[in-house]
């Protein structure tokens, strides 16, 4: 089975979204407007987009605090993700979750977590609730190497293996957690390693390739469906922002050289994609740049709809807090 | 009426809420041999897939709890009060949070059964009547069962509710019996306790006594030493803990001016102690003494037998107690 057309420039339109949608991030905190932390997720978007790729719409996913690209690559609403990070009422949780906590349970997305590792479970419970229920989705969750060090995550995947749950462990490695490296806080050569002591396969995958990290993805969600249970997926990426927005301490500190960071930014997963798709005939670079065009167009009209979205009202404080009232 | 333990009323009503929804499954360690006593006999009747034995694992399977109830299923989890501490990070980062987090998309049935030892040796680490530190969390509906009627329709309304629910079973009360009516004597055929509703255990005119869990047992106790000297006692057992009935309370407080709070968990920060706050803020002109609160020393639970048992409320401390407020 390989992607068609159609599928590979929808991969390259939510890739250059999930750019886009980070550069105005970006932008908007710089002005003032954005008070929160933010964690740009550029560099990595081969890794949600090729993931996201062998999905359903039932399937679920989970992420973590570096979590906008998640939920565009899985298609949610730029408009209700910019609009929430911005903290207004048209924002997926109304302006209550902000930048870590974006969902979207109408297309699967069961929201993102600001404490490392802490959705890896709740992915693993999804995962369990389609066995118990006998219904065919699956559930995956992102996390990164520095997650990988949690009891969580050793937990849920003993758990997932244990019960043989459909669920895919997508290790982002982007090779550190804030500035601690990965040599200096993970014990073997790869997360994917670890695999081997759950019982389930562990895959080591290039993820600046979303070709690549959709082939790997695609067997993990076959696995999945079948009963066969969870699969260990290492997608080797790397950030090309400082770990989050506003943190200048960390942007000062030389925890990684430029040599490196300008090492890796050579492998930027848009262009690799769009080569990809131009070399093998699919598309032309005039068609590319409509789209990148386009999407740019999207995202401005992303931030409109935020700026112009109203506050949430101060009574609205004490709404969603139970589903059966009190 | 038939009487039950506390234990047999909490598995009548994982029974009876199995047999009515098929999402309704229990997870939890030891489950299968019930090493807690409320599971005996699930899995021959309801299957392994429904009754999970878990690893020792309490933050990864609390978190597969919330997952699979984010996806329809309505999970009943069973567990020990200092083995909560373990799970602390999802309990409190993940299910207390999550609802609000994302502006009402979640949904979170699950009912935590939660073991509360105290009182038999067990020491520091197998102790804890942590009920407390969750209702300072937002988001965890709290419930205190003190008999076995109260178990079995609270443990029932738990699993229909659609929130997380942390059902505290008090260890010195699980196999005192009370009556627990048959279905086939009830109106509509099952018994469901509301939430926010307290019971009004006993009326009376001199003063209230709040007990909480088994806090009410010491309230029965010393109400029964001090009627001999013609003190009218009136007592209130909440129920639950969050939502809270603070109506019935202050009603009371106003009938008799005086209130007594029993909690067995330690009393910086307890449930006594909020009780207390509320009464004095919303009831400070009904008030004809200082209130009392009687619950745990501020102290660890110490081993020895010649120890532990001082740190507790008793039915002696709670006369004291009454006697001080009576002036």
């Amino acid at each position: 089975m390989a992607l068609d057309k159609q599928q590979l420039v929808e991969m390259y339109r939510r890739m250059c979204r999930i750019r886009y949608f980070e550069e105005a991030v970006i932008e908007i905190h710089s002005s003032g407007e954005l008070i929160g932390p933010a964690h740009p997720y550029i560099g990595e978007e081969a890794v949600a987009v090729g993931a996201c790729a062998a999905l359903r719409d039932t399937d679920r996913i989970a992420g973590n605090h570096r979590s906008h690209g998640h939920p565009i690559a899985k298609g949610g609403d730029v408009n209700r993700a910019m609009a929430e990070i911005l903290g207004k009422s048209d924002g997926y949780c109304k302006g209550k979750g902000g930048s870590m906590h974006l969902a979207d349970f109408s297309i699967g997305i069961l929201g993102e977590s600001g404490i490392v590792a802490s959705s890896v479970p709740i992915a693993t419970g999804a995962a369990l609730a389609a066995k118990l229920s006998k219904q065919d989705f699956v559930s995956l969750v992102f996390f990164g190497d520095g997650a990988s060090n949690q009891g969580a995550c050793h937990e849920s995947m003993n758990m997932a293996s244990l019960w043989d749950l459909p669920v895919i462990f997508m290790c982002e490695n982007n090779g550190y957690a804030i500035t601690t490296s990965y040599k200096n806080s993970v014990s073997v050569d790869h997360v994917s390693d670890r695999a081997s002591a759950y019982g389930m396969p562990g895959v080591l995958i290039d993820g600046q390739d979303a070709i690549a990290v959709w082939e790997a993805t695609n067997e993990a969600v076959r696995r999945a469906r079948a009963g066969e249970g969870p699969t260990l997926i290492e997608a080797m990426t790397y950030r090309f922002e400082d770990h989050s927005l506003g943190l200048d301490k960390i942007r000062k500190s030389e925890y990684r050289t430029q040599e490196e960071v300008d090492e890796a930014m050579t492998r930027d997963p848009l262009p690799i994609h769009r080569s990809a798709m131009i070399n093998q005939g699919f598309v032309t670079a005039t068609e590319c740049d409509e789209i990148e065009a386009t999407v740019h167009s999207e995202i401005e009209g992303a931030v409109e709809f935020a700026r112009n979205s109203p506050y949430p009202k101060p009574e609205d404080l004490y709404e969603d807090m139970w589903a059966t009232p009190v | 009426m038939a009487t039950k333990t506390y234990i047999q009323a909490i598995a009548e009503a994982t029974i009876e809420e199995m047999e009515r929804d098929k999402s309704v499954f229990t997870m939890g360690e030891d489950l299968r041999h019930s090493v807690y006593g409320a599971t005996a006999g699930l899995v021959e009747r309801f299957g392994e897939d429904r009754v999970l034995d878990t690893p020792l694992s309490e933050n990864g399977f609390f978190g597969a709890a919330l997952g699979a109830s984010l996806c329809g299923m309505r999970p009943i989890v069973e567990t020990v009060t200092s083995f909560l501490w373990v799970g602390m990070d999802q309990l409190i980062s993940q299910a207390a949070k999550m609802r609000y987090m994302f502006g009402g998309q979640a949904e979170l049935p699950v009912t935590f059964r939660v073991r509360m030892f105290y009182a038999r040796g067990a020491s520091a680490h197998h102790s804890d009547r942590n009920y407390p530190v969750f209702m300072n969390t937002p988001g965890l509906k709290i419930i205190c069962p003190s008999n076995a009627y109260d178990a079995k329709g609270l443990m029932k309304t738990a699993v229909r509710d659609n929130d997380v629910c942390l059902l505290f079973e008090d260890g010195i009360a699980i196999s005192s019996r009370t009556e627990v009516p048959d279905n086939a004597d009830l109106p509509n055929g099952e018994l469901l306790v509301p939430f926010g509703v307290a019971n009004i255990v006993q009326p009376g005119s001199d003063v209230t006594i709040v007990g909480i869990a088994g806090g009410v047992q010491h309230a029965i106790d010393a109400a029964k030493v001090l009627e001999a000297e013609g003190v009218s006692a009136e007592i209130i057992d909440p129920r639950t803990l969050v939502p809270l009935d603070t109506e019935t309370i202050l009603k009371s407080v106003a009938k008799t001016g005086r209130l007594v709070v029993v909690d067995p968990a330690h009393k910086m920060c307890s449930a006594g102690s909020e009780i207390a706050a509320i009464v004095a803020q919303e009831g400070f002109w009904d008030l004809q003494a200082p209130i009392q609160v009687v619950a745990s020393e501020q102290i660890n639970v110490p081993y020895s037998p010649a120890l532990e048992p001082l740190i507790y409320p008793t039915p002696e401390k709670v006369v004291s107690a009454i006697r001080t407020v009576l002036g």
